[in-house]
């Protein structure tokens, strides 16, 4: 990864952190000041669609070329965005017990996004149970671009289906009032890029991680 | 005479309290009160620290990987 990148990661987040709670937001009822929530809940589901997404390109690499390291990349990017969609999950039960009120509130979309974090969870439990290395990675690549087409539907097409309290889902794309509102736009926009570019640091990190570990000279998962 | 000027008056003044306390409630005392960048100042220190933790990982990681390309 270039180091600028990094560098604009750090400066995208300051500011997001700073603008994003001291800059003008409009005045609703119900969400009130959390409004501002927006840059901080929904980034961390962009960036864990962007890290799955990069995952199953990885996959569908490794299945063509049958090359270890595409396999690594492919886990490792999965690994991050499971800790996004976890975190995503958790701020949104904050939010939601402040505005729906309750923390789990069987909204179409919040199950859709516990579901696809739970074929994602069996993506792990599948690969763990694999001792060999090639079948590990082969089943674990077909598995991934499955886990991939059920989460799409799973939290963008499933709760447009069905009333949800969620905004943008329930026959509502996109964020409706919030979307329109440009200063909001201001914030989120970099917020959405500085998240992903930091689930992007830290996967290469640990493919990097990986690597070193794998290139021991007395490795013993070899 | 005095009566409906005062009447209107305090109409006036009920109106735009009722409109006041109609509009959606943000946290407008916190922000006057300078109190909110408290809160910038401490999200900033954990973020920035986040990001030292991230480069001297980072770093570490590169170093190993010089000491193995040496090997190598």
């Amino acid at each position: 990864m270039k180091n600028w990148l990094k560098w604009l990661s750090v400066v995208l987040l300051v500011y997001t952190c700073t603008a994003g709670l001291l800059m003008d937001v409009p005045r609703l009822s119900i969400v009130n000041e959390t409004v501002r929530a927006l840059y901080f809940h929904v980034p961390m589901w962009f960036g864990m669609v962007f890290l799955f997404l990069t995952s199953t390109v990885y996959a569908i690499r490794y299945l063509r070329s049958s090359d270890a390291t595409h396999d690594i990349r492919s886990v490792e990017f999965a690994n991050v965005g499971i800790i996004y969609g976890i975190l995503g999950i958790l701020t949104g039960m904050v939010w939601a017990n402040y505005t729906w009120g309750s923390p789990w509130h069987g909204d179409p979309k919040q199950n859709g996004a516990a579901v696809a974090l739970l074929v994602y969870l069996a993506y792990f439990v599948l690969r763990g149970s694999l001792s060999s290395e090639e079948q590990r990675a082969r089943l674990g690549a077909v598995y991934n671009i499955f886990a991939f087409a059920a989460m799409i539907p799973l939290i963008f097409i499933l709760p447009r289906l069905s009333s949800s309290v969620h905004p943008g889902s329930g026959g509502n794309p996109g964020f409706n009032m919030y979307d329109l509102d440009g200063r909001m736009r201001l914030v989120f926009y970099p917020a959405v890029i500085g998240w992903i570019l930091v689930g992007y640091w830290i996967a290469q990190l640990r493919i990097r991680l990986r690597n070193l570990a794998d290139n021991q000279p007395n490795n013993s998962n070899q | 005479m005095k009566n409906l000027l005062s009447l209107t008056g305090w109409l006036f003044l009920t109106s735009t309290a009722l409109a006041q306390t109609s509009e959606p409630e943000m946290a407008d005392a916190m922000r006057s009160e300078g109190k909110i960048y408290v809160l910038v100042a401490i999200i900033l220190i954990i973020l920035g620290g986040l990001f030292v933790y991230l480069f001297t990982l980072d770093r570490k990681i590169g170093q190993l990987e010089n000491n193995q390309e040496k090997k190598a």
